[in-house]
């Protein structure tokens, strides 16, 4: 359930590099907590994000949560679909249902999120 | 925690677990919206044993009773049921309720709410003092299924001896599912036709696993309480403690109709009577959303830029699918169309009042 080639969050982000640019979503873990989704806001294409600011949020039927940038960069493209079909992301949270994708700023910044195994070690601290 | 005795079969079936009035209950099985689904196009099984269940006895039961609640149980002959409340000396809500008529006039069932069912009994003890009643609370010992849905009747049918199509809605009968002893009323927290279903039985497991392999060929499913909240607003029914409460009356809260004046004296009569000579100031109104958004209990309520009251119930409504709620506004903003304003997180997002119940099903 956590692919081995992403980055990971504390906040349940995840981060696939591709080149200098990175695609973002939540895990599958954060999309099974909010249950439904109904609603996504996502932030304009050309928006320069600090790392852990916040990306946008994505809202269910149960609550709503914000959703971080993991790391630094300006938002090059969002993900124009789950305007119409917000539940890409409980059905397809690493592919259909990815957020925005960044133009990294500085890759160092990668060293601070987790690799697979460490995301689901994380987890399993969260859940005991 | 408290338990009910079907926990180990949520467990089970993999249900998300929370607390909820000091018990664990199931919040979902599959999903909210599919869950939600299920019992407003085929059916849904709750349990909901968390319920309270207290029972009135004694020759003046009715009159204790009546003097309890605002409604006409006076009017209720045995087998029938009615929506109602304890009412405080302000006209306020110590809880809404059913109240069973299992014998007139001397014994009848008051089931509350969970998380109101300890003050309650207290409440009940203590008024009822006067009156040649006995009061127990069986809580306890009773578990409570409710299977909502329009294909509850198809689906309940070959289990039970009682014969369904002649039970009415808000009326009861006592008789045997999946050859258990219980008491089956035709009411709901749903807005559907359905069925709940007392029992005394130490094992309600029997029940439930009956009637889930008897409807799950039809596309029956469990149902948790984030769904029940969702088709219980949708349908405009009040959730003690979000809509109404010991700080609104009952007339605010638009309900009105449970309010009979004429039957005599009851606990709140003077204070509601006395609102409705002055006019309300302020009542209880179903919203939606206009812009997107959704508004959450205890989010700011917004008119003409000043802050009147919060979201009492708020949610979307996987059914009608619409950012729908409930708020108390000043009487003056109550007219249907009227847009106000809700803070939802960083931003004021545009609502207006709406004819409720969001949700009504079409009769058969």
């Amino acid at each position: 359930m956590y692919p081995e080639n992403l980055f990971y969050t504390k906040d349940h982000e995840w981060l696939r590099l591709e080149g200098e640019e990175a695609v973002v979503g939540i895990t599958d873990f954060a999309q099974k907590q909010l249950g439904d989704i109904i609603y996504v806001d996502l932030p304009q294409v050309g928006k320069t994000l600090e790392a852990h600011q916040t990306l946008g949020s994505v809202e269910s039927v149960k609550s709503v949560s914000d959703i971080y940038s993991p790391v630094s960069g300006e938002v090059i493209e969002v993900n124009s679909e789950l305007a119409q079909t917000p539940d890409l992301i409980n059905r397809d949270p690493y592919g259909q249902g990815w957020l925005v994708r960044l133009k990294i700023k500085d890759k160092d910044e990668l060293n601070n999120l987790m690799k697979a195994a460490e995301y689901e070690k994380y987890l399993e601290g969260l859940e005991h | 925690m408290k338990k009910t005795r079907l926990n180990a079969v949520h467990n089970k079936s993999g249900a998300r677990m929370v607390e909820f009035a000091g018990f664990e209950m199931p919040l979902e099985y599959r999903g909210i919206v599919e869950e939600h689904l299920a019992v407003r196009t085929r059916a849904g099984l709750f349990d909901v044993s968390h319920m309270g269940e207290i029972i009135v006895e004694g020759p003046e039961a009715l009159d204790c009773v009546q003097y309890l609640t605002p409604n006409d149980a006076g009017r209720l002959a045995p087998g029938q049921v009615q929506y109602t409340a304890l009412t405080t000396p302000e006209g306020t809500f110590v809880d809404d309720m059913l109240v069973y008529c299992l014998s007139k006039p001397d014994r009848y069932l008051l089931v509350v709410n969970a998380a109101n069912t300890e003050k309650d009994y207290d409440w009940v003890k203590e008024q009822s003092a006067r009156f040649k009643v006995f009061v127990a609370n069986l809580s306890d010992q009773y578990s409570q299924l409710a299977l909502q849905g329009p294909l509850a009747e198809e689906i309940l049918q070959p289990l039970t001896d009682i014969d369904l199509k002649q039970m009415k809605s808000f009326t009861f009968a006592c008789g045997k599912v999946a050859g258990i002893d219980c008491l089956v009323s035709r009411t709901g927290y749903t807005g559907e036709d359905g069925f709940e279903i007392y029992t005394l039985s130490e094992n309600p497991d029997v029940i439930w696993k009956a009637i889930i392999e008897e409807g799950t060929p039809r596309g029956l499913l469990p149902v948790g309480l984030g769904a029940r909240d969702t088709l219980r607003l949708e349908a405009k029914l009040m959730l003690y403690g979000n809509d109404i409460s010991e700080k609104t009356t009952v007339l605010e809260a638009d309900l009105k109709w449970i309010v009979k004046f004429q039957k005599g004296d009851f606990l709140g009569k003077a204070a509601l009577e006395k609102q409705l000579q002055e006019g309300l100031k302020r009542k209880l109104v179903g919203f939606e959303m206009v812009d997107k958004g959704i508004a959450r209990p205890h989010y700011p309520v917004f008119v003409d830029d000043r802050q009147v009251s919060e979201v009492c119930s708020g949610t979307f409504g996987p059914y009608v699918k619409k950012a729908i709620g409930l708020v108390y506004l000043p009487i003056e903003y109550t007219e249907i169309g009227t847009e106000f304003e809700v803070g939802i997180r960083d931003r004021r997002l545009k609502a207006k009042v709406v004819p409720t119940p969001f949700y009504k099903r079409e009769k058969k």
